[in-house]
């Protein structure tokens, strides 16, 4: 890693792409990456140092990887999957984690199961499935329209920029769940995968200011330096120049932000899950585990205790993720 | 001052006006009535309730009503709790809400701005680096998880605590109710106290404040805290929303006869009356409390004019 250092500060002439493809050099061209990518280099370097981020990401990394394989596994394994109803009736009841209908110790049930027999296990990966797609597809709708509005808000400034966000302003203080709970409650979707897309929708289009913000002030601040003005002077069109130039120059923060918007996002899909308006049977979500959990809590506790600490478990690690990246990719950001 | 306050009073009515009637549209769109069910009703029957209810009259006269309704603040009968108008559910439902929120939100100041503020004189020991953990425990765990939790404990295990009951307003039955509104709160608001303390005793006037031979305990009383604590004042007016998403949750975990509970109810029971009332009110609330944190932010902070 020293040797690296060492190597971007003896070369100095060669960080822009232009004096790459003026010299047909063998040797910058191969150094070039390096040069380009100091600023992540170093990003990821700072992350690595944080030990609550490294673990943030370990866990992480496991959790999502269990939810997208384990069920699979699981089924090829045993046969059991999150709606799967055994026949024999005298297993169609809860038992405790690792126990048998003898109450022997037995490895079938790992996280016991819920009133009709189903594997908590199996239940809880693929309601992780379902809580991991929420989150991330909301996040990335709130994505987009955060950044073309905040990025277009930016750019244009002046009258269209006051407006813009003063809409926001308006928005932000909008009892917006309060909306969003009358929309799922009066027009639930006729499908599962409609109730989702729903979700996606509700959550990521209520999810977006703060992201609206954060990328106008990045571009306010970016749009007066020489190479936007290169590109209006070689005649590139508005849209272009913030698309093409501004936003790409805004990503730190953009990520960052979006890494802590994951598990609002999460968390808000639980909440109306567990208040029946998110996902529905046979669907199920952590939310929605937990809800029926809470409903079964004075004699099966496992119900409620597996998917709610494995939904916290992922909120926490993710939480460390984003602190992390924010310190890693803009240290003056650390203040919040 | 006074223009600012005006200013913001005047925005809050059309802000009123969208929400209710996104509110209102949202309801007209939604397919069947509140009288839909499983057994279907005779024509003559309902065509005497669309009737009674005003529902076979044109929409803008029924959105009028609405509007009209919201202006007097009285918004009519409950379609499902027969017998009893809106206003006195609310009125109701209200103190149980309010005593939770302002209850967990007391609790979560106080400890919130303890933590914070410890974290922050001794950073970087073993005291701050667990009230941080502590912090993003409280963050990562969801209400209605830590709720069922404490319930199984306190509720049914050890006995202390009444696991789901509404006993007024000091009574042991809030407890846990308020404890469980109140740990994401304070977690953040330790977070923010921390983060504002640090920055405040770098700055000049805490040098200032030393210089003069204050002791430290005056120094951070008197001086720092009012400065570090803008961040936490300036988080209590987003807070109030939250604050009423988790009262939502809350009151459903603990069946407490709340706001939430009661809107929660009145969505699924499509009861028109009732969801525009909740709604109209929390809106209020929302708008007035963000309002109050703006003027209560000029008080505190001397640099910020309107």
């Amino acid at each position: 890693m020293a040797d690296e250092t060492k190597d971007q500060i003896h070369e100095p002439l060669h960080t822009g792409p232009e004096f790459a493809v003026a010299e047909d050099d063998h040797e910058v061209v191969e150094a070039h990456p390096v040069a380009g990518s100091s600023l992540w280099r170093d990003a990821w370097r700072r992350l690595l140092k944080n030990k609550l981020a490294v673990f943030g990401m370990i866990v992480t990394l496991l959790i999502v990887l269990a939810s997208l394989i384990g069920p699979a596994i699981i089924r090829r394994a045993t046969g059991f999957t999150y709606d799967f109803i055994p026949k024999d009736t005298a297993l169609t009841k809860s038992f405790a984690p690792f126990r048998a209908t003898n109450g022997a110790f037995s490895w079938t049930h790992p996280m016991g199961t819920d009133n009709a027999g189903r594997d908590m296990l199996a239940r809880v990966l693929s309601g992780g499935q379902i809580s991991l797609m929420v989150a991330l597809i909301s996040t990335l709708v709130s994505l987009i329209i955060g950044v073309s509005y905040g990025a277009t808000a930016g750019y244009l400034g002046g009258r269209i920029d006051d407006l813009m966000m003063r809409i926001v302003d308006v928005l932000y203080s909008l009892p917006y769940v309060i909306i969003v709970i009358v929309l799922l409650a009066l027009l639930p979707a006729k499908s599962p995968t409609g109730q989702l897309a729903e979700l996606f929708f509700a959550l990521g289009a209520v999810s977006w200011l703060t992201m609206a913000r954060i990328v106008r002030g990045q571009v306010m601040s970016l749009k007066n330096q020489e190479f936007v003005l290169a590109a209006r002077a070689t005649g590139v069109s508005t849209a272009k120049i913030i698309f093409r130039h501004l936003v790409p120059n805004t990503l730190g923060p953009v990520i960052v932000y979006a890494t802590l918007t994951i598990p609002t996002v999460m968390l808000s899909e639980a909440f109306l899950s567990f208040l029946g308006l998110g996902i529905r049977p046979p669907r199920v979500s952590w939310g929605s585990l937990a809800a029926e959990g809470a409903q079964n809590l004075a004699i099966y506790p496992w119900q409620l205790v597996f998917p709610g600490l494995t939904m916290a478990l992922m909120l926490f690690s993710l939480n460390f993720v984003g602190d992390g990246l924010r310190d890693a990719l803009d240290p003056q950001m650390r203040r919040e | 001052m006074l223009r600012f306050i005006i200013r913001r009073l005047i925005i809050i009515v059309p802000m009123l006006f969208i929400i209710l009637s996104l509110t209102w549209v949202l309801i007209r769109l939604a397919p069947g009535n509140f009288y839909t069910a499983e057994k279907k009703l005779s024509p003559a029957v309902e065509q005497n309730l669309r009737e009674k209810y005003g529902l076979n009259k044109p929409w803008y006269t029924q959105y009028r009503k609405v509007l009209w309704n919201m202006a007097r603040f009285d918004f009519g009968t409950s379609l499902k709790y027969e017998g009893q108008s809106v206003n006195q559910i609310l009125w109701r439902a209200l103190p149980v809400s309010a005593a939770l929120g302002l209850s967990a939100y007391l609790i979560a100041l106080v400890v919130g701005i303890t933590i914070g503020t410890l974290a922050a004189l001794r950073q970087n020991s073993w005291i701050d680096y667990a009230s941080m953990a502590l912090a993003m425990i409280g963050i990562s765990i969801p209400n209605f998880v830590l709720g069922p939790l404490l319930v199984l404990l306190f509720g049914l295990t050890l006995f202390w605590l009444p696991p789901a009951l509404w006993d007024g307003f000091p009574s042991k039955s809030l407890v846990m109710p308020a404890v469980t509104l109140s740990a994401i709160y304070i977690a953040y608001i330790a977070r923010l106290t921390r983060s504002g303390m640090l920055e405040v005793m770098r700055s000049d006037y805490i040098r200032t404040a030393r210089a003069k031979g204050l002791s430290e305990g005056q120094v951070v009383v008197r001086h720092a805290l009012r400065g570090g604590l803008l961040p936490v004042l300036s988080f209590s007016g987003p807070a109030l929303a939250f604050l009423i998403t988790g009262t939502v949750v809350v009151e459903r975990v603990f069946a407490l006869p709340g706001l939430g509970n009661y809107f929660i109810n009145a969505c699924f029971n499509r009861d028109e009356p009732l969801i525009i009332g909740i709604v109209a009110f929390i809106a209020i609330s929302v708008l007035g409390f963000n309002l109050l944190v703006d003027i209560a932010y000029g008080f505190v902070d001397p640099r910020i004019r309107y």
